[in-house]
């Protein structure tokens, strides 16, 4: 008897109607049981037969409530998420909002997160060197003279502010004070700058009130040196071999053309910057990578298909949605389904004027008004073509 | 600043790969699936994907996705004018 040739069992397995990774597992094992058994080939059809029969019978029904199923398996555990914890694993230096706060944060597609943080990682060059990650470091950290200040004063006899620098600090930035002075020079047309060892004088040139000079120097103080805006405090850590950077702050779109940063892996955890530079698909992928994590953060774990349906779902129109009603729910096509939600007399005000119909096609509008709901065997409609005249013989 | 690389989205881990639908292959779609070409989920035509891939509104894009369950799976969204 001949043996059944790896290829035979590629090619059989290829043809049958099954997802890649379960093709890929079936084809490993048969191969494994192949040579141990000495399969035949219609046996190996057989056993193809049978996995694709266990496949059909683990998908979802038909008419399946997937919807009220994953609210349910996300909505549990999170009742066992601490209310408020603020911390990062690992780096103690950046506050990170998460358990239950975060997780609302994602559904309800805040704009900005209340702790944005980007996960920068360094291109071949620069991964396995410290300094090499500091160089980059620099350059992404956000710098202002507040931040390198020791003291400051306003002298209001001889009309100055005046700033002493900490020499360690400017050092550590990588900048100077000629090049302080050139910068600051180059963005207030109305003040004048001298430098004096460390220290550095602001003069305005004008003459005026109290008030503008404690108005510039403000002004000068939270002026941007050097790196992107947005982007505050950076920390290196080692993960692994490499040297990875995390930042208080996110400017996604500016860090990618940072030399020495790895544009392929650096991320955010503001979705709406994902989705306004890489596209909604990749902001799809964002929002299960962030809930998955937020998740197992607290040790828990819900099925990622779930999370996959809710992030489906907030990105269906190519914007991302929020669940609740000024996204999902408020788009929703029925009257009475958006009434049921919230703010039910605006939304029946509304639709009067507009004299919509309901077509009743949704769940919440039929449970509503009290027929079978369109979910599971209520799904299916019966359809008979009636003889209009009985038949007699 | 220095010289300003383009950087391909594409690279990017997060981003999956996308492909403009032929005509025939976007009828096959439409009848594998007995749906209307308005029932498909959107994509805006400002998306940075559809804008590097070059698709108008009207196109249907075809995303190969990852997926810890299926491995991959094919996802399909129809450009839309913002």
């Amino acid at each position: 008897m001949l043996m059944v040739s790896e290829k035979t069992i590629k090619n059989l397995v290829e043809k049958a109607d099954l997802p890649a990774s379960v093709k890929e597992e079936l084809y490993e094992k048969l191969v494994e049981y192949n040579k141990r058994y000495d399969l035949k080939k219609t046996e190996v059809e057989a056993i193809i037969e049978e996995t694709v029969k266990e496949y059909q019978n683990a998908l979802v029904e038909p008419g399946e409530a997937i919807g009220t199923v994953a609210a349910q398996s996300i909505g549990e555990p999170s009742t066992q998420m601490t209310l408020n914890t603020f911390h990062y694993a690992g780096v103690a230096e950046i506050n990170v909002t998460l358990g239950l706060p975060r997780i609302i944060e994602i559904v309800d597609a805040r704009k900005n997160p209340s702790t944005p943080i980007m996960t920068v990682y360094l291109d071949e060059k620069h991964r396995y060197d410290r300094e090499k990650a500091l160089e980059v470091a620099r350059r992404i950290e956000g710098t202002t003279l507040e931040n390198l200040a020791r003291e400051e004063t306003i002298d209001i006899l001889n009309f100055e502010y005046i700033v002493e620098i900490d020499p360690e600090r400017l050092e550590k930035a990588g900048l100077d004070m000629e090049k302080v002075r050139r910068k600051l020079e180059g963005s207030f047309k109305s003040a004048e700058f001298e430098v004096d060892g460390y220290t550095l004088i602001v003069r305005p040139k004008k003459a005026a009130k109290l008030s503008d000079l404690r108005r510039l120097a403000e002004k000068v103080k939270k002026h941007r040196l050097k790196g992107l805006s947005g982007v505050g405090k950076t920390i290196i850590r080692k993960e692994g071999d490499e040297y990875v950077i995390y930042t208080e702050g996110s400017n996604f779109k500016q860090v990618l053309k940072v030399p020495g940063v790895d544009p392929t892996r650096t991320r955010t955890n503001n979705i709406h910057e994902i989705a306004e530079v890489l596209g909604i698909e990749a902001a799809r992928n964002a929002i299960i990578e962030e809930i998955v994590n937020t998740m197992r953060e607290q040790g828990l774990e819900v099925d990622v298909r779930h999370i996959m349906l809710v992030a489906d779902v907030m990105t269906l129109d190519g914007v991302i949605l929020p669940i609740g009603r000024h996204g999902v729910v408020g788009e929703k096509a029925s009257v009475l389904a958006r009434a049921a939600f919230e703010i039910t007399t605006q939304h029946l005000f509304e639709a009067a004027e507009r004299g919509e119909t309901d077509p009743l096609n949704g769940v919440v509008e039929n449970v509503l008004i009290g027929q079978p709901v369109p979910v599971g065997t209520g799904i299916v409609k019966l359809a008979m073509n009636l003889p209009l005249r009985p038949k007699r013989e | 600043m220095a010289a300003k690389k383009e950087f391909d989205i594409f690279a990017h881990v997060l981003v999956p790969e996308h492909r403009i639908l032929s005509e025939e292959e976007k009828e096959e779609l439409l009848r594998k699936y007995r749906i209307r070409i308005s029932q498909l989920p959107q994509i805006k035509a400002s998306d940075p994907a559809v804008v590097a891939l070059g698709a108008k509104p009207g196109d249907v894009i075809e995303i190969k996705r990852k997926s810890p369950t299926a491995g991959y799976y094919y996802y399909y969204r129809l450009v839309v004018e913002d």
